[in-house]
């Protein structure tokens, strides 16, 4: 009988486990079904161009469906529960669906109601948040009218999708600013719960040095307590105040709601506990997690979940087949990061080896930790690659799964 | 790394102050821990918070974030800032004598 392979989930991580799946398997071997709850996949590097009007909305979404290769099927539902003792799916609304292998891409979402306030007084008027794509659009309306005052953006809790774009939202900000000439009166004020402007040392040097150069003042170790839209001010849980007159806020992020209503799957926060190398969740081995979904200590970001993808698909295959896991992973990461003036950083790192100066992929290549106008255009030509190369499961030429070595000054010697 | 005494026994520290060998802690020193940070008396509201510190480090390897622990230790993030100001994650994992809690990538 042909193995049933079930994909929660068809955003980058579905989409690309279901198309390279399809490439391995012929139809009689194996049936491959993607669930998600609506058809529009988001390019989610984008929502970032958007307040500055450097991305349009209808630009970044298109069809789900459309995303997946011929002879996988598209199932659109809710997700009610997963019942791992009997391999089913219980979508909403009643019906179910068996596997024998199941892979959780549900992603993470936005836990607003986690911060009390912020969806109170003054939500998408002057406190906004550019993760969804209504929120991204209503504040590029705001910033239009935005002239004068003080621009704060915060980060509400750790882990958050590309932990770097909050960051690059001040450096577009800054740049934004300038070009309309009002720069000079427009505060702008970055607000972390970490304790520099990155988590990783070297990188958050790098940055901090950055957003000092930009005039962006660095506000660290606050944890959000409190929105207050009416009182124009945000109040940590330590009784510190941060006033703002317009406020960018990065809610706090949870796993899917599903996740949560499935016995023995997730951790407290809904994220999917999964072994850091092989993918497989802690719940059965028949099923396995990839992307933001995941509790793995990597980035929640779309590099993460491409080279992810790999081991994912070769682990599906060995565990249908019997044999004993590919533990290959090694949580590479590989971010671009928009620094304003058609310009931009590239760091690459993985579990072992924070972001390093140097070169991409090798001593030739990408300048990494250092701004250059190289990276803005590779950034702005992965918009391309990611509908043409990487959801349909294409490798990039000469980009290996795991963290190159070679081009990192530091690791060269090793 | 450094050594430092604690209760009569030497333990060995980050640059940071936090335990390198979590194995080489004992409730009493806790109290001395404490006070080095400002907390002159530890309440069983403070203990609770301690040992659940304690026993995630052991299961997970890491100790967690306020938000985790105001989900789970069953001490809202109000009380935990409290009980611990400025950091409750940090703080109490010093004194509870685990290492800096990975928090976030």
């Amino acid at each position: 009988m042909a193995h049933r392979i079930v994909i929660l989930g068809g955003g980058t991580g579905g989409t690309l486990t279901a198309n390279r799946l399809r490439r391995r398997y012929r139809a009689s071997e194996a049936s491959i079904t993607v669930v998600d709850h609506d058809d529009r996949h988001v390019y989610q590097p984008g929502l970032l161009f958007v307040p500055f009007g450097l991305a349009h909305p209808e630009d970044i979404v298109r069809s789900r469906r459309r995303q997946l290769a011929d002879g996988v099927e598209f199932v659109e539902a809710a997700v009610d529960h997963l019942d791992t003792d009997h391999d089913t799916v219980h979508l909403e609304g009643g019906a179910s669906l068996p596997y024998d292998v199941l892979v959780v891409a549900t992603g993470a979402v936005l836990a607003t109601d986690e911060t009390p306030g912020l969806t109170g007084d003054g939500w998408m008027e002057k406190v906004f948040t550019f993760y969804s794509l209504e929120g991204a659009a209503a504040l590029e309306a705001a910033l239009t009218r935005f002239e004068r005052g003080r621009l704060v953006v915060n980060v509400v809790d750790m882990p958050i999708k590309c932990p770097v774009a909050p960051l690059e939202f001040c450096f577009l900000a800054d740049w934004y600013f300038h070009e309309r000439g009002v720069r000079d009166q427009v505060e702008i004020v970055y607000v972390t719960p970490l304790d520099g402007a990155f988590t990783k040392p070297t990188a958050s040097r790098a940055l901090a040095g950055l957003l000092a150069e930009k005039n962006v003042e660095l506000v660290t170790e606050f944890n959000t307590g409190e929105v207050d839209g009416a009182g124009n001010r945000l109040v940590g849980y330590d009784g510190r105040e941060v006033p703002f007159d317009l406020a960018v806020v990065v809610p706090a992020h949870g796993g899917a709601p599903w996740v949560g209503r499935s016995p023995g799957l997730g951790d407290s926060l809904d994220f999917v506990p999964a072994d850091l190398h092989t993918l497989q969740a802690e719940a059965k081995p028949n099923v396995f997690a990839i992307g933001d979904a995941t509790n793995l200590p990597a980035s929640k970001a779309g590099s993460v979940t491409h080279f992810e993808g790999e081991v994912l698909v070769e682990n599906v295959a060995r565990f249908l087949a019997g044999e004993p896991l590919d533990a290959t992973y090694d949580g590479h990461a590989n971010c671009f990061i928009e620094t304003g003036f058609h310009k931009a950083l590239l760091i690459d790192f993985n579990y072992d080896t924070e972001p390093l100066p140097g070169h991409f992929p090798a001593q030739v290549g990408l300048p990494l930790l250092k701004e250059s106008r190289l990276n803005h255009l590779g950034k702005l030509m992965f918009q391309w690659f990611y509908w043409h190369g990487l959801l349909p499961g294409r490798d990039i030429p000469g980009i290996t799964p795991a963290m190159p070595a070679a081009g990192k000054a530091a690791l060269a010697s090793h | 790394m450094t050594t430092k005494t604690l209760d009569g026994v030497a333990v060995d520290v980050n640059d940071e102050g936090f335990f390198e060998h979590p194995e080489q802690w004992t409730e009493a020193m806790a109290p001395v821990l404490a006070k080095e940070q400002g907390i002159d008396t530890l309440t069983d509201r403070h203990w609770t918070v301690l040992r659940f510190m304690r026993k995630e480090y052991a299961e997970h390897g890491t100790g967690p974030t306020v938000r985790v622990l105001g989900k789970t230790s069953g001490v809202s993030v109000k009380e935990l800032y409290e009980l611990f100001p400025k950091g409750p994650a940090k703080l109490a994992a010093r004194i509870a004598g685990i290492p800096k809690p990975r928090g976030c990538i």
